[in-house]
């Protein structure tokens, strides 16, 4: 018993030592040439253009179905005008952020696990590396640098989508005015907020796209062993999303609040 | 007095040399005390059963693994310490053929053949397009240019990835497995590239495989232009011959190491039983 803990503490010990000389090459690669530019774009393209739809979905039916449920709970102390302000700061602060990562780690995550485990195992990495590419300016890069910068452009679609969402249902459903339900999006709405808002993607986006790209570069055992990459990629990215929300959060209100 | 450049430049200086190399994944010895010397345009073919760390020499020279012990030479620079940015220059003058290819998925046959130079230089676009249309057509693949990896068959795959390796010109060109999995046709095509390569481009060679029908009709074959300039493989000369040596490898030994003859002739009941 105790070896097994030993030698999966050993494992795991091993996994976060390759995951930061990964993530420290990354950012190596980010500073010195040579740069793979039309990577970087094809990125930015895949993982945000790439990701809209499933995040415009996301975010409209998670504004549409908080306005619904704490509309009812509103009813119950006569405070059915002010849903604006409960759908906004919960978009905005927690839902916008925390959503949209989880729908890029079961696109975008899955994806890159995918992408680079099947590189692995028909040999394809090794082949950049005799063409003289290196894999983690190629490949990771890129990926990092488009996870960084969409992950906050995608929540701030997200936040406006679901406070729209919001509206719809808040009109048609619990007839609160237009004109009401606008100015109480924005009556509790302080520029703290924004920032924790806009804080959070950076750093979710970062881990999401990393830990694919590690669980991707780190696959053994064939088509079985992609289908596993894929899946680590996906359970591991969502747990540190969750996660990372939760400790930015702390720090996050202890320094900007 | 000659430098190293000029020594290693002449005909029968050495392009790789391995001396006492030993690898093992943690308990499993793959080479051990391995050593052995390519000379430059010579061709060493490495014959073995699977596991036997054939491939493993490869990747030692390429760089994509490293060795416990020993020292690995090639071109004349220790490669066994150099780090993976040293290793870069190594790898300019260094071509490799993967078992299954490895051609990329997402590429055209255009992007795969000139993949070294659209993303590592500057050279440009006419320019690669010429060196791509001059390397297919050299081993007659030119009507696939715009396919892509998937659209073609495996021995295509395999010539494709042999044109890859030698569009830019390197003087090593280190084949793993380049014929299993293909049917005899086929793999002949393949192995006539090969032969084309070293006899008319002058590319040294270490060829991988456990066919040994392949093996020897590298060793045994060569490359000829006739008087209308027509490429034309026939039988080696014995001088010609002799340019291609064996190595059996053993549980991470050589067990082996002579010409095609010799390794015909030999007696050892190993040999015996994996020639039968």
């Amino acid at each position: 018993m105790l070896h097994a803990i030993e030698e999966w503490l050993k494992k795991a010990a091993l996994e976060v030592q390759e995951y930061v000389r990964l993530v420290g090459a990354a950012f190596r690669g980010i500073v010195t040439p040579p740069i793979y530019g039309h990577d970087i774009i094809e990125q930015f393209d895949a993982l945000g253009w790439g990701s809209l739809t499933v995040v415009l979905l996301t975010g409209l039916f998670t504004g549409a179905a908080l306005a619904s449920q704490t509309g009812l709970t509103l009813d119950q102390f006569g405070a059915r005008p002010v849903v604006g302000r409960l759908v906004s700061t919960s978009m905005v602060i927690e839902l916008g952020p925390v959503l949209t990562a989880l729908m890029l780690t079961g696109r975008i995550g899955s994806g890159i696990a995918a992408e680079l485990g099947s590189m692995v195992v028909t040999d394809q990495i090794n082949a950049l590396r005799a063409l003289g590419t290196d894999p983690v300016r190629k490949l990771v890069v890129p990926r990092m640098l488009a996870g960084i910068f969409m992950a906050p452009v995608l929540t701030i679609v997200s936040d406006f989508v679901g406070i729209f969402g919001g509206w719809v249902v808040a009109r048609f459903q619990l007839q609160v005015a237009s004109s009401l339900y606008w100015s109480s999006v924005t009556d509790v709405l302080f520029v703290q907020d924004i920032e924790q808002g806009l804080i959070k993607p950076f750093v979710l986006g970062f881990l999401i796209v990393t830990i694919a790209c590690h669980v991707g570069l780190r696959t053994s055992g064939g088509t079985q062993g992609v289908g596993r990459a894929t899946t680590v990629a996906v359970v591991g990215g969502s747990v540190a999303v969750i996660a990372a929300d939760f400790f930015v959060t702390q720090i996050l209100v202890w320094t900007i609040y | 007095m000659a430098t190293a450049r000029e020594v290693l430049g002449k005909p029968g200086a050495p392009a790789v040399v391995f001396d006492h190399v030993r690898l093992a994944f943690d308990e499993k010895v793959v080479l051990d005390d391995l050593s052995f010397t390519l000379i430059k345009g010579h061709t060493k073919i490495i014959l073995g059963a699977s596991g036997s760390g054939k491939s493993t020499v490869l990747k030692i020279i390429v760089g994509l693994l490293r060795s416990d012990a020993g020292v690995v030479w090639v071109n004349g620079e220790r490669v066994d310490q150099m780090t993976e940015r040293q290793l870069m220059s190594v790898r300019a003058d260094l071509g490799m053929i993967f078992q299954e290819g490895a051609l990329f998925d997402s590429l055209t046959v255009r992007e795969n053949v000139g993949y070294k130079y659209f993303e590592e230089t500057d050279m440009p676009i006419e320019q690669v397009d010429r060196r791509v249309e001059e390397v297919l057509g050299f081993i007659g693949l030119s009507e696939h240019i715009y396919k892509m990896p998937s659209e073609l068959s495996g021995g295509q795959r395999r010539r494709v990835a042999i044109a890859r390796a030698m569009a830019f010109k390197p003087g090593i060109l280190l084949y793993d497995e380049a014929t299993t999995g293909l049917d005899p046709i086929t793999a002949t095509t393949v192995d006539d590239e090969i032969i084309k390569l070293r006899d008319l481009e002058g590319v040294t060679s270490i060829v991988v495989t456990h066919q040994l029908r392949d093996a020897f009709y590298i060793a045994t074959h060569m490359a000829v232009r006739d008087g209308s300039g027509a490429v034309r493989v026939v039988p080696a000369t014995p001088e010609k011959a002799d340019e291609a040596e064996f190595i059996m490898l053993k549980d991470g030994f050589i067990c082996f190491e002579g010409n095609a003859e010799e390794l015909r002739r030999s007696s050892d009941p190993y040999l015996k039983a994996f020639l039968s």
